[in-house]
């Protein structure tokens, strides 16, 4: 691997990271809010089974925190949240990475299940009320959405050829 | 590289996460922090709102010539309206100032406003927030009133160069001191997460309040301004089995609905402007 080849595959998950707090920061109607797909952490996951060696616990960190930035929550909430979930993807990768991709769409759910559950629980932690809708919306739709995210990102990884 | 290696930058993660959040929640220390990057943040908010304004401009470039007639002669009316009214105020508010001078009080009612737009709301369904477009490039300051025409909306809670957030009242950490229009009663509107209500804390069961009753911002805690409207009361629930009665508010701020919001700048009593002063009306 080259260093323009390095630095290109860089620019990809950046420009991938960008995109995905853009759609995060797209204002929804009310109803549909607890539905949002936690665009950033499915990002995070998929670069974090495809090239576990450049994005890790330090990556998932600093975009939780321009995360936490724009949504105004506490700064580290969301950089805990997608720093831990990062470091859970790290251990599981090689076992997920062979699954069919509706089956890896399992392994997602249960990924954005506890990337949520964390931000929530610190919200439960700050006092604010949290129901049983908002542990599992995210997750569900995340699920349902894998698939797509999964071919766009490795559509994008062949392309640039990002190692 | 991996293996404990992993292990150890979580661990290091997890730790500096608890210390960022707790000095986040505890103190004020890391606005600096917030605003240097809220400034990264920034163009990506600019970017995503682009499509709406421009859907906005061509709606307004479309709207046929019939439309903007009806409108501009319903404008007319409303103005005239506005007009006549206005000049009973100018009156009243002479009158104001001179029985205050007798008074010798010090209340001046000097405002400055300036109209921000929104560039997003919170992601997070149980706590109300917003960003708007303007920050401490054009004045902006942490504990500033927010308001729309027809009632308080919140506060904002940290400004940064291009950007600030605020806290709407219906959050679930917000409280704000208001007074009922018809008595004068004192109490405390504090959000409920929900869009649409925010409750008062402490009425006895006893206290005069009604259904429909108009609540006023009171001035008191000096974050805002006296006298904006706040909502009216929808529900009075009285158990004499709990000490203090359940009362709902519905804000006359459409606050899910607005895309123009109005900062208010005001110069009350001479501390109200003093950063360093923290009021119960700030975010808990």
């Amino acid at each position: 691997m080259s260093a323009g080849a390095g630095a290109r595959g860089g620019l990809v998950i950046a420009a991938s990271f960008v995109v995905a707090l853009m759609l995060t920061a797209l204002p929804m109607p009310e109803w549909a809010s607890m539905w949002r797909p936690a665009w950033v952490a499915l990002v995070l996951i998929y670069w974090c089974m495809a090239v576990p060696a450049r994005t890790g616990v330090l990556v998932g960190w600093s975009v939780g925190l321009l995360v936490d930035v724009m949504s105004g929550t506490l700064l580290g909430q969301h950089a805990l949240a997608l720093a831990v979930t990062a470091f859970v993807v790290h251990q599981v990768h090689r076992r997920v990475r062979v699954l069919p991709v509706w089956q890896q769409g399992a392994t997602v759910f249960g990924l954005v299940f506890l990337f949520e559950a964390l931000v929530l629980w610190i919200d439960g932690i700050k006092g604010m009320p949290v129901t049983l809708t908002a542990y599992l919306g995210a997750p569900l739709v995340s699920m349902l959405l894998w698939p797509w995210v999964f071919v766009v990102l490795r559509d994008a990884r062949r392309r640039f050829r990002v190692s | 590289m991996r293996g404990p290696s992993t292990l150890v930058r979580v661990v290091l993660a997890t730790l500096v996460s608890v210390v960022l959040m707790t000095a986040d929640h505890k103190a004020a220390h890391l606005e600096s922090v917030r605003a240097a990057l809220s400034t990264v943040v920034y163009p990506l908010q600019y970017a995503v709102h682009l499509p709406i304004r421009a859907g906005a401009w061509i709606a307004e470039n479309l709207s046929s010539r019939g439309d903007l007639i009806a409108e501009n002669e319903r404008l007319k009316v409303d103005r005239l309206r506005l007009q006549a009214r206005l000049e009973t105020l100018a009156t009243l508010e002479a009158e104001n100032r001179r029985l205050r001078s007798l008074l010798d009080s010090s209340v001046k009612s000097a405002e400055k406003v300036l109209v921000a737009e929104l560039l997003s709301v919170d992601m997070n369904p149980f706590s109300r927030r917003i960003v708007l477009n303007k920050g401490r490039r054009d004045g902006v300051y942490a504990g500033q009133s927010l308001v729309d025409s027809q009632g308080v909306m919140g506060q904002v809670v940290s400004a940064g160069p291009f950007s600030s957030t605020a806290l709407l009242i219906t959050d679930p950490s917000h409280a704000l001191p208001v007074q009922v229009h018809r008595t004068g009663l004192r109490a405390v509107a504090t959000g409920s997460g929900a869009s649409d209500s925010v409750s008062l804390s402490h009425i006895p069961n006893n206290a005069d309040i009604r259904v429909g009753d108009l609540l006023v911002t009171s001035g008191l805690g000096g974050r805002f301004p006296h006298g904006y409207p706040v909502g009216r009361v929808t529900r009075v629930q009285r158990d004499s089995g709990q000490p203090f009665a359940d009362v709902e508010v519905e804000p006359s701020a459409r606050l899910e609905r607005n895309r123009e919001v109005l900062l208010i700048w005001f110069q009350g009593r001479g501390v109200l402007l003093d950063s360093t002063y923290r009021p119960t009306a700030g975010p808990r």
